[in-house]
């Protein structure tokens, strides 16, 4: 049972040091991709291919002037950015990276925790993020950042709703609300999306909002409120509210991989012949593989569409998404009910 | 009359329901920022890479020296008169006796300057001296922090004599012709010119 306990707590280490590495590299992968989408170059000057810009940056961020305005309440503006980095990276925990590695005869699974509200767990800790960014833009005593922190807090409670439904809708089918079950449900069947279609779409819409993305990039957007929740945020700090929204979007695409994309299965898998660890290990690549297909797809997305207004974001989010859900859990309900799936 | 035939008459209607679930829309967007992955970046990285010049590219100027390595340049003024945009300056000096290995003819610029940030570049310059002492060139003139750096007298402008300015790509068979061509007064030698300018008054 110790060497659980020790083997769990280097997991933890594991998942935080690469969800930090991953994101690290996606503000490099995020500019260089900007660029080739644009014709352009992209950072080439910081090592090979810029390889070490996001180092350059780090630095750079590190070694800035720390700026706490005078107004400012000075606990809460150091706990925005504190609590936005420490919700982004608790999500990582319930997400299930393998199946398990056996070593000795013992099973080591590779998720840090499958506990049996998964689910519930994720849309939780996903839903306090927030607080960090209203309170850091709160606490700056700027208008700018409090509109930029007002637009924040909406539009994540707005995008939470319609989620939540999509969700609802998943969890009619699979029964279960812990996300390793779900991933082993979806080797035995079909991926879920076969399944849930438009709750995919919704979901998807939905976690661009979540994340603070284009289109839903609102509460930053930089021509209308300089820099909305983070005006007034300089140094590490700044870095601390970028920083998250990249762990964020890397955590989305492996919740989006694993509910609706197989997690880690892949298609005739087991008809592979391979046994146990190389599998999982393959596994394991596989859904980092669609990790970073759906991390384009953030990026691609930013990099096409431009800002929606705010109204019509409200309009999106309240008058098309949220029937939309219901209208899924409805049709998921019927079919269940005429497949008779009910009991 | 239209131009092209890409006009479109616009028209202000209620949108479509296929145009209103706005998903086709963005996944055609989407597909043209994809086609761009596969787009040629045209960027030079100009201090590793230095895009080629053009031929007839006209940059910094040159002030030419003879085989013998004696300055062209006999300060007659024509390129300063022939500058749209008053560009040159020059003071001229008599040669002395033993100098003749510097200067090519009995009257040289003692002082040539040309401003940097007055110079159009124009070319005209290079056609007005007889004496094919300036070209214009395809190196860029650089830049400086302030305007005095601007005006390059002849420490700048005349070509070292241990790395001569190539200006062959300047002087083409077209030019050499124009040259030539008596016509044009400039081009006439100052023996020739005499008679001819005094028979006419």
């Amino acid at each position: 049972m110790d060497s659980m306990l020790i083997y769990k707590a280097l997991l933890t280490v594991g998942v935080f040091a690469v969800s930090l590495g991953i994101a690290a590299y996606l503000t490099w992968g995020e500019r260089k991709l900007a660029a080739i989408l644009q014709d352009r170059v992209g950072p080439d000057r910081a090592g090979p291919f810029g390889l070490l810009q996001p180092l350059a940056d780090g630095v750079k961020m590190l070694m800035k002037e720390e700026m706490i305005p005078t107004k400012a309440n000075k606990w809460l503006f150091i706990f925005g950015p504190s609590f936005f980095m420490l919700t982004a990276c608790m999500t990582g925990a319930v997400i299930p990276w393998g199946s398990g590695i056996t070593v000795d005869g013992v099973v080591y699974p590779l998720q840090v925790t499958d506990i049996n509200i998964g689910l519930l767990y994720l849309l939780g800790v996903v839903s306090i993020g927030v607080y960090g960014i209203m309170i850091g833009g709160w606490s700056s005593n700027n208008k700018y950042s409090l509109l930029g922190a007002l637009r924040a807090s909406s539009q994540m409670i707005s995008y939470e709703v319609a989620m939540g439904l999509a969700l609802i809708a998943l969890t009619m089918i699979t029964g279960t609300l812990s996300l390793g079950e779900i991933s082993k449900q979806q080797d035995a069947g079909l991926a879920n999306v076969v399944y849930q279609p438009l709750g995919f779409l919704i979901f998807i819409i939905c976690a661009f909002a979540e994340t603070n993305r284009a289109p839903f990039d609102l509460p930053e957007s930089e021509s209308e409120l300089v820099g909305g929740y983070h005006t007034e945020y300089s140094s590490m700090k700044l870095g601390f509210f970028l920083f998250a929204e990249y762990i964020n979007m890397f955590i989305s695409s492996a919740v989006m991989a694993t509910l609706y994309f197989g997690g880690y299965n892949f298609p005739f898998q087991h008809e592979l012949g391979l046994e146990g660890n190389t599998l999982a290990i393959i596994q394991t690549s596989v859904l980092f593989i669609k990790i970073a297909i759906f991390i384009f797809v953030f990026m691609w997305v930013r990099w096409t569409l431009p800002r929606f207004r705010y109204d019509q974001l409200m309009n999106l989010g309240w008058k098309v998404l949220l029937p939309l859900a219901i209208a899924n859990i409805f049709i998921t309900g019927i079919v269940m009910w005429a497949m008779g799936k009910l009991n | 009359m239209a131009l092209t035939n890409r006009s479109k008459q616009v028209a202000v209607r209620e949108l479509t329901f296929m145009e209103r679930l706005y998903l086709p829309a963005i996944i055609k967007g989407m597909m043209i920022t994809l086609s761009h992955i596969f787009k040629r970046t045209p960027t030079v990285k100009y201090p590793d890479q230095i895009r080629e010049m053009a031929p007839v590219y006209r940059g910094q100027h040159v002030l030419k020296r003879d085989e013998a390595g004696a300055e062209r340049c006999t300060a007659c003024g024509l390129c300063a008169v022939a500058c749209p945009a008053e560009a040159i300056t020059m003071e001229s000096a008599e040669r002395k006796k033993g100098e003749e290995n510097l200067y090519r003819e009995e009257k040289y610029a003692r002082i040539y300057e040309i401003n940097m940030l007055r110079c159009i570049f124009c070319g005209l310059c290079e056609e007005a001296c007889p004496k094919e002492a300036i070209f214009l060139t395809d190196r860029i003139v650089p830049s400086s922090f302030t305007r005095g750096e601007e005006i390059f007298g002849k420490d700048l402008l005349v070509e070292a004599m241990n790395e001569r300015i190539d200006v062959s790509k300047r002087q083409r068979p077209e030019v050499l012709e124009f040259k030539k061509d008596k016509r044009h007064l400039h081009n006439l030698t100052y023996q020739d010119a005499r008679p001819k300018t005094t028979a006419h008054h």
